[in-house]
């Protein structure tokens, strides 16, 4: 990409908590105050050397940070390209949900908040709150979709475990856009002593942006791995997959300012960006898969991670500024990716990941030999069930 | 209903002239789209309703509680929309002002102009939108002054003092005081919270004050008009919609009306 005329610098949304256009706080009156709040907490935690300290600790002694970068020889001689993984899914819990849950985490102590309340999709978020909690002394509370409860029994057993309590939601679509209403009800009843940790970078003001913050780890130590490991180069293209949006917006966040694509892939049933147009729900205004009156579409998509009709509301800017692309890929092109890099690299991405890994298989003759950085921000250890009842003999 | 002489909107003006005289303010909710809908406003209004709210279904009610998510996902897959529900009420025959409430991306997807005037022709005076809270709701709020549809705000039990003046300062209609933290839905008993909103608001406004969201039954909107001009009652009504039908709802309006009526025959 060189169109000079994009505009290259990572934004911090005023007090109207907008990214462009995008974003703002569409919340019910109660919560206004709590949000409020949050904003100054964070604000203030952010430019503390002691917060920040602490967090950088735990990162490194507990999350197991940085993560590495791993070169995947074999798919890249493959596929003409130099494939470069930054590899949260080595991170404790298994992806990228634990950086910005330990700064939330830390963050609901400091404004003496005893629990913690979450919504999940895949169940990632949801166990890293729980250990966070657990490691805190927190109590904690995830939502999660009475669908996404069957697909992912290991994450809600493993939350349990952790001495969470999972609730199952079954209104609406039972996914992961049912369990951020039923969390959001949950915080309006228990504002005054619940600190509700948003699992991406959704949700209104100030979570977008402090999400991104936390988050943005990734990105700082993957701009400067990446040039050692390249002779001072960054990557043409930076790919990650697209939900809510917070490992993309994490590693997008190091190369804003670079010459480097930056790619979004998301489920083509789950294409906000794509085939949304935008609307005003969960707190923010963003791209939305909905109908013409305004009701919010069910996204189906095979992973439940990426099961989100919106997309965070600074994704929706870089989109629109043309910064960002977002291009989609259908279910069996995310399957097929899944078992290819299992087989060539000896990783198996979670399947949220695996659609970064589709779209880098489809594009790749567009890109031979270019430099390629993905954001693996998941392990796929949570989906093997899954894919073992889909594929089941045909693998071996 | 004719505002003319008044520099407050239909509903507002109405519901002053009630407080005046002594009568305590009642409005039921009922979710737009449910099986017998239409009589259910029919049989509330006869009842003893001062205004009705009617409720555009939504497919993520997030400030709503199981009884109106319930309703909500019963009316969209029974076809409801926004312009089904308006093409009804544009025919409905009672004498007391039509409320809104719809959520955000109602009125932003239709656009805010076309949206009030999509009301405005419905016979629909006021609306309430539970997730656009003061600092959200300026495009919204000129697209309804200039179409006369009252904005009805809500004022929270966490706001701060500082922040209720504001608050109240753009509210048109009445002030909806919610009386606890948490979504609609009945509870066994009223919130503490119900009363001292309704007080710290009585203190800085004379827009009449209603309580609504918890206010679950007759003996509780008795209790709530203690210290508030009226109730708004949501869960209660719309169950009774849901399990018994529009009678139902009419039997329920006109046994809450006679407990908030008693109430000031008490006080005398």
């Amino acid at each position: 990409m060189t169109n000079k005329s994009v505009p290259r610098e990572l934004l911090t949304p005023g007090a109207d908590g907008r990214f462009g256009e995008f974003g703002g706080r569409f919340v019910p009156e109660t919560l206004v105050p709590a949000c409020q709040e949050l904003e100054a907490a964070f604000d203030s935690a952010w430019n503390d050397t002691v917060f920040r300290t602490e967090l950088d600790d735990l990162l490194r002694e507990y999350a197991g940070r940085p993560s590495i970068l791993t070169e995947c020889h074999n798919l890249g001689a493959q596929l003409g390209i130099r494939l470069v993984l930054k590899r949260e899914d080595l991170n404790h819990t298994g992806s990228h949900k634990i950086n910005s849950v330990l700064g939330q985490a830390l963050l609901a102590k400091r404004m003496g908040k005893k629990r913690i309340i979450a919504e999940t999709g895949a169940g990632q978020h949801g166990v890293a709150s729980a250990t966070a909690a657990a490691l805190l002394g927190l109590e904690c509370k995830v939502y999660m979709g009475s669908v996404d409860v069957e697909r992912q029994s290991l994450n809600v057993f493993r939350m349990k475990l952790l001495g969470a309590q999972v609730e199952a939601v079954n209104s609406g679509s039972r996914t992961l856009k049912d369990a951020v209403n039923e969390a959001m009800r949950d915080w309006v009843a228990t504002v005054e002593s619940s600190y509700y940790a948003i699992g991406s970078v959704m949700g209104p003001h100030p979570y977008p942006f402090m999400v991104r913050q936390f988050q943005s780890v990734i990105g700082k130590e993957a701009r400067q791995q990446f040039r050692e490991m390249f002779d001072g180069q960054d990557p043409n293209v930076v790919v990650a997959c697209v939900g809510g949006g917070s490992n993309a917006m994490g590693i997008f966040s190091g190369f804003i300012d670079a010459d480097t694509r930056l790619i979004g892939v998301e489920p083509a049933g789950g294409a906000a960006v794509g085939r949304g147009v935008p609307g005003v729900v969960h707190g923010m205004k963003s791209y939305l898969m909905q109908d013409e009156h305004g009701q919010v579409q069910e996204a189906h998509s095979i992973s439940a991670g990426l099961d989100y009709p919106g997309v965070g509301p600074e994704h929706s800017y870089l989109a629109s500024v043309g910064r960002a692309e977002y291009p989609s890929v259908t279910d069996d092109e995310v399957i097929a990716g899944f078992q290819l890099m299992a087989r060539s690299e000896g990783i198996i991405p979670a399947l949220e990941c695996a659609h970064a890994v589709a779209w880098i298989t489809k594009e790749s003759p567009k890109i031979q030999g270019q430099t390629v950085l993905m954001n693996l921000s998941g392990r796929g250890d949570k989906d093997v069930a899954q894919m073992m009842s889909l594929l089941g003999d045909s693998v071996g | 209903m004719n505002a003319k002489n008044s520099s407050f909107g239909v509903l507002e003006t109405r519901l002053r002239e009630a407080r005046l005289s002594s009568r305590k303010i009642l409005v039921p909710y009922i979710t737009g789209g449910l099986t017998g809908w239409i009589d259910a406003i029919r049989a509330a209004a006869a009842n003893g309703a001062d205004a009705v709210e009617i409720g555009i279904p939504f497919s993520d009610p997030v400030m709503d509680g199981p009884v109106i998510q319930q309703a909500s996902e019963k009316a969209l897959r029974d076809g409801a929309t926004p312009t089904s529900i308006f093409n009804e009420l544009r025919n409905v025959d009672v004498q007391v002002p039509l409320i809104v409430m719809c959520y955000y991306n109602t009125v932003f997807r239709a656009g805010h102009e076309r949206f009030a005037n999509a009301l405005l022709d419905a016979g629909v005076v006021a609306a309430i939108v539970p997730d656009l809270p003061l600092e959200e709701s300026r495009l919204w709020c000129d697209a309804a002054d200039n179409a006369n549809i009252e904005t009805i705000m809500l004022a929270a039990p966490t706001a701060p003092d500082e922040r209720l003046p504001r608050v109240v300062a753009r509210a048109r209609g009445f002030v909806y005081a919610v009386g606890l933290l948490g979504v609609t839905g009945e509870r066994t008993e009223l919130a503490t919270t119900a009363i001292s909103m309704a007080t710290r608001l009585k203190k800085i406004t004379d827009v009449p004050v209603l309580v609504g969201v918890g206010v679950s039954n007759a003996q509780q909107a008795q209790q709530a008009c203690a210290v508030a001009d009226g109730v708004i009652q949501g869960a209660s009504v719309v169950r009774r919609l849901l399990d018994e039908g529009p009678d139902a709802v009419g039997n329920y309006v006109a046994e809450v009306r006679l407990a908030i009526d008693s109430q000031i025959n008490l006080k005398r």
